[in-house]
């Protein structure tokens, strides 16, 4: 059965075999967006004593699909005086950065679609990207609110990219790689091996930063319903406000599965080194553990909105520059220090 | 096939770049500068230069053409008044931009900087890693112009800092630092109050 | 360069160099913390790190040329004497800066830092030994000099003197680059001396390659240097800074800029001499006439003095295209005492001003000897020296000059610099003729600082000594260039 799938498999063409794999991607992360959205409501609702969304279907299971099928039904208004072409280009450049990332990403020891060697310095450059698509919309929406929202959206990511970076070089310097498996492979051990712990501040930096990057709540000035009414996307409607939609809860997924891989471990269960219930939970498979990682970040990114109001822009700014980078760069001096000193059980 | 994609992204690497000094719209312009870096970057990566392709990518494209396209994004630039004087230098320009080419084509052509005469660089085998020996050598033998790189990037900072920075005495400022450290206490005052007597 | 194998450098070598560059930084953090009226520690420290670094420049000194770090870096005597030099003049400098600075709200920890890090710059081009080393350096150094310039931030001339300043830079600095990077691609080396060496060996064919880069080189330089026709950006600059920072650039990066053209023309392209030789001539005649012709029109002394750079550029071209051991120790003895001369004129005016009052017109200068006769007849020194007028150091320095010119057998060249010599002479002495023979419009009693006083005095009683006794002077560029 096996030796005849994969002699199925061998037959057709490798550029074909490379579209299927990115289907394969793609696919599952198209839907866990649709019911991540589900998810947001209702965590939402029950933080807010209310049910969330419940009519459509089961439970209001099917109410991701339909919403998906509105926005793909309903007009795409583009404004008189906005830039055509770019008007079109901004959504597809949001949303194409955030999937693209996911070719470097180890969904276990071996599944991975391209295993790249500066995977880091990639994944890096492709969350750079996205805020392309944000300010491209933003400018040829050709008004005041969208162009507002861009502009905020431009500075607050490219200053927190800052911080990002810094932190990814702390991730690099302890595992000294720049390739994700072998970051994940270094953190073997026991759930105290996994970098949190001796990168806890790049840790949290990270992950904020991510939050910042994503422009989620409580740094959602780009969009600012209450001061700039939609920021950026304030002009779109139908399939388009839709891309931007899926792209900002793909970048979600993106962040959180990049923290999971790079300080928690990753594919690696936490039981591992345990003695008796690391062999007794052997048989998960381990791609499990990377998706319940993935999961608690998302409900945290979910737990943040209800919970925090939106920042002041100075203090986003403020945050990112005054607090965060120098955090980073401290840590990074003390990281290089314990590499050198071959500090265990991490550098050793 | 290798052949094919890099005659691919060599054309539209320069079909972009010749647009980013011909289009009008300023923005314009930025973004096909952006896509220029982005075709450039895919070269590199034929050359199985990785590290310095995604750094161009992260660098230029992710940080610097992002500010950039913010400030260009703000201009309100007049186009015709940039084109005043355009057709009347234009005769004295085309001379000596076909001069510079001529000069080029003669001095940098095949004759001199021809495929012959260099050997063809080593495939390296998988397990090479370009960004591990950019490290290792510009931290070895390249250590001293990379440490005065970084001090020109460091008077960069300063000159920014220096020529931008300045507080104006009419303007208000938040103490951030203020805000942040305000305790509930300092704000808020709750007061039990006997409840009213009900008159009459 | 070339070889994988790594050899952990000596750092002993750069030791000035980390001592600058870690001072810098250390400075620009207190400066952080200083109040206003503490900021004098800034100006301080600064004078120490340049004393720091003049002691451990000479203290390392050996005599021997050695290399470092893989070959970019060379200690060798030229490199220390020049250094020394740039320490000396930038200290006297920042003297006399900060009075200047301090009455016109200028007075930040930036002009220090900057200008500490500028002098990193050109300590940097002095050892350099490999054509990347030398345009970092070059790059370092006048990226701090378009921050410097620029730094008056509400002077509508200043900013536009640094927006000159920084698009003709950069311009130089790609023209240089393209003109490196053609030397590479033929020797495919950055090394100064496997440059050199290869390009001694080259059969006589001319290769257009090389003459393609021997001319963005030169082109590059030139305009680095000042020299016409790629001078434009120097009465601007001159002008529109402040003259603090017009001081600062006139002086000791002139200094660099000579161990530049020692480093790249000499050592690294001298197989190309024949070449150069040629464009350098155009541009040392060039340079002599505009300096000197346009000087004379000029009412700003500023101005003046800008033209009067182009004009002695002229001259330091002169003494390096002749290509011998002696015409290049006429040059380097000729640009330090010019630096010296410089330091002098520009610090005169500064020394005249006061808050709201640049005087840096001529008219100025009118009827000084009734007001300050000590600082006219300083000024006396200065211009004649500058001039050139017989047993005034300036005098020393042309004739050494054309000393070497008429040895390499250019007698006609010669000649021609003497005439342009005699036009500059003019407007040098014009400053002398209104000192002494005007009656002053500026009747206030001077307003300068003691020390800036006596470091003035200082300044004029040495051009007068090395008038007297230039030989120490040259002897120490001989012993250098041997």
């Amino acid at each position: 059965m096996l030796e005849t799938l994969q002699a199925v498999w061998g037959s057709i063409p490798e550029l074909l075999q490379i579209v299927l794999k990115i289907v394969v991607i793609v696919v599952p992360i198209m839907l866990s967006v649709a019911y991540l959205t589900l998810a947001e409501r209702k965590v939402i609702g029950y933080i807010q004593v209310r049910i969330g969304p419940n009519r459509v279907g089961p439970r209001g299971l099917l109410q991701p699909i339909a919403d998906g099928l509105k926005l793909v039904l309903k007009e795409i208004i583009v404004p008189t005086n906005a830039n055509r072409f770019l008007f079109i280009l901004g959504p597809i450049v949001a949303l194409a950065p955030a999937l693209a990332a996911w070719a470097v990403i180890p969904f276990d020891e071996t599944l991975v679609l391209a295993n790249v060697d500066a995977g880091l310095l990639y994944i890096l450059a492709m969350t750079s990207l996205g805020v392309y698509g944000i300010i491209i919309a933003g400018w040829a929406s050709n008004s005041k609110y969208a162009f507002l929202g861009a502009l905020r959206s431009a500075a607050q990511v490219v200053s927190y990219e800052i911080a990002m970076g810094f932190a990814l070089v702390g991730v690099l310097i302890a595992a000294g790689s720049l390739n994700l498996r072998e970051i994940v492979l270094a953190q073997q051990g026991s759930f105290l091996h996994w970098y949190w712990l001796p990168l806890l501040p790049l840790f949290l930096v990270y992950f904020i930063s991510g939050v910042a990057e994503t422009n989620r709540a409580p740094f959602d000035v780009a969009e600012g319903e209450s001061e700039i009414v939609a920021g950026f996307h304030v002009e779109y409607s139908g399939m388009t406000f839709g891309l931007f939609f899926l792209a900002e809860y793909a970048n979600m997924i993106l962040v959180s599965a990049l923290v999971a891989i790079m300080f928690l471990g990753g594919w690696l269960s936490p039981f591992e080194g345990i003695p008796v219930l690391g062999e007794a939970l052997a048989w998960v498979p381990s791609i499990f553990w990377l998706l319940a990682k993935i999961s608690v970040f998302l409900f945290l990114f979910l737990w943040f909105r209800a919970t925090f109001p939106r920042y002041r822009y100075d203090q986003i700014m403020r945050l990112g520059w005054k607090i965060f980078i120098p955090i980073t760069i401290v840590w990074l001096l003390v990281v290089g220090a314990a590499v050198l000193a071959q500090i265990g059980p991490w550098f050793d | 096939m290798e052949q094919i994609i890099f005659y691919v992204f060599a054309a539209i690497l320069v079909a972009s770049s010749i647009l980013v000094i011909t289009v009008r719209n300023p923005v314009h312009a930025v973004l096909f500068l952006v896509l220029a870096f982005f075709t450039s970057a895919a070269v590199w990566l034929l050359l199985e230069v990785e590290f310095l392709a995604i750094t161009l990518v992260l660098v230029y494209v992710g940080a610097v053409m992002v500010l950039f396209l913010f400030v260009v994004m703000m201009l309100d630039i007049n186009i015709a008044v940039l084109r005043e004087g355009f057709i009347r230098y234009l005769p004295l320009g085309i001379g000596v931009a076909l001069i510079v080419v001529i000069e080029m084509a003669v001095a940098v052509g095949p004759k001199y900087f021809g495929l012959e005469h260099f050997a063809e660089p080593v495939r390296h085998m998988a397990d090479y890693s370009n960004t591990k020996e950019l490290g290792r050598i510009l931290y070895t033998v390249y250590v001293y112009p990379f440490e005065i790189a970084a001090a020109i990037l460091l008077v960069a900072i300063i000159a920014a800092i220096a020529l931008t920075l300045r507080r104006r005495p009419q303007t208000k400022y938040q103490n951030v630092t203020e805000q942040v450290m305000t305790r509930r206490d300092d704000r808020l005052r709750i007061i039990k109050m006997e409840a009213e007597k009900k008159e009459g | 360069m070339s070889s994988m194998t790594f050899e952990m450098p000596n750092f002993a070598l750069a030791l000035p160099e980390i001592f600058v560059l870690s001072m810098a930084c250390l400075i620009l953090l207190i400066d952080l913390f200083l109040s206003d009226r503490n900021r004098v520690l800034t100006y301080l420290m600064s004078q120490a790190t340049l004393v720091g670094a003049a002691i451990l420049t000479v203290g390392l000194h050996s005599g021997e040329p050695q290399l470092t770090f893989g070959g970019s870096f060379i200690s060798d005597t030229m490199g220390d004497v020049l250094k020394v030099f740039i320490y000396l003049v930038t200290a006297v400098v920042f003297l006399y800066s900060r009075e200047y600075l301090r009455v016109r709200q200028l007075f930040t920890g930036e002009y220090f830092v900057l200008g500490l890090f500028g002098v990193l710059g050109m300590m940097v081009m002095v050892s350099a030994h490999s054509f990347l080393t030398i345009y970092l350096g070059l790059e370092l150094l006048s990226l701090s000099l378009y921050a410097m310039v620029a730094l008056q931030r509400d002077s509508v001339t200043a900013t536009e003197a640094a927006m000159k300043y920084f698009v003709l830079g950069s311009l130089a600095s790609g023209m240089l680059l393209y003109g490196l990077s053609m030397f590479y691609g033929v020797t495919g080396s950055l090394d100064i001396a496997e440059v050199g060496a290869y390009l001694k060996q080259l059969p006589g064919d001319n290769n257009i390659v090389l003459a393609f880069g021997v001319v963005f080189v030169v082109v590059g330089l030139a305009f680095k240097l000042g020299a016409v026709p790629f001078h434009m950006w120097v009465p601007d600059v001159y002008h529109g800074a402040p003259t603090s920072v017009t001081l600062y650039i006139g002086t000791a990066p002139k200094i660099a800029a000579f161990a530049m053209l020692m480093r790249l023309l000499v050592e690294g392209l001298g197989g190309l001499h024949v070449q150069w030789q040629d464009m350098l001539i155009l541009l040392a005649i060039v340079s002599m006439a505009v300096g000197n012709i346009i000087a004379i029109a000029q009412g700003n002394i500023k101005r003046m003095l800008a033209y009067s750079t182009i004009a002695h550029v002229g001259f330091l071209l002169l003494g390096v295209l002749t290509g011998t051991a002696n015409g290049y120790s006429s040059a380097m003895f000729y640009i330090i005492v010019y630096a010296i001369m410089a330091l002098g004129g520009f610090g005169m005016i500064m020394l005249l001003s006061r808050a709201g009052f640049e005087s840096d017109r001529i008219d100025d200068f009118k009827g000084l000897n009734d007001r300050s006769p000590w600082f006219a007849f300083i000024m006396l020194i200065l211009m004649i020296s500058m001039a050139g007028v017989p047993v005034s150091v300036g005098f020393w320095a042309k004739l050494a000059v054309l000393q070497a010119v008429v040895r390499a057998d250019m007698t006609w060249l010669a000649v021609v610099a003497v005439i342009f010599s005699v036009i500059g002479a003019y407007y040098y002495l014009r400053i002398v003729k209104v000192m002494y023979f005007d009656k002053a419009e500026e009747t206030a009693p001077l307003a300068s600082s003691f020390d800036m006083r006596v470091a003035m005095s200082a300044n004029g009683l040495a051009v007068f000594a090395l008038g007297v006794y230039p030989s120490a002077l040259t002897a120490l560029c001989a012993a250098a260039l041997k």
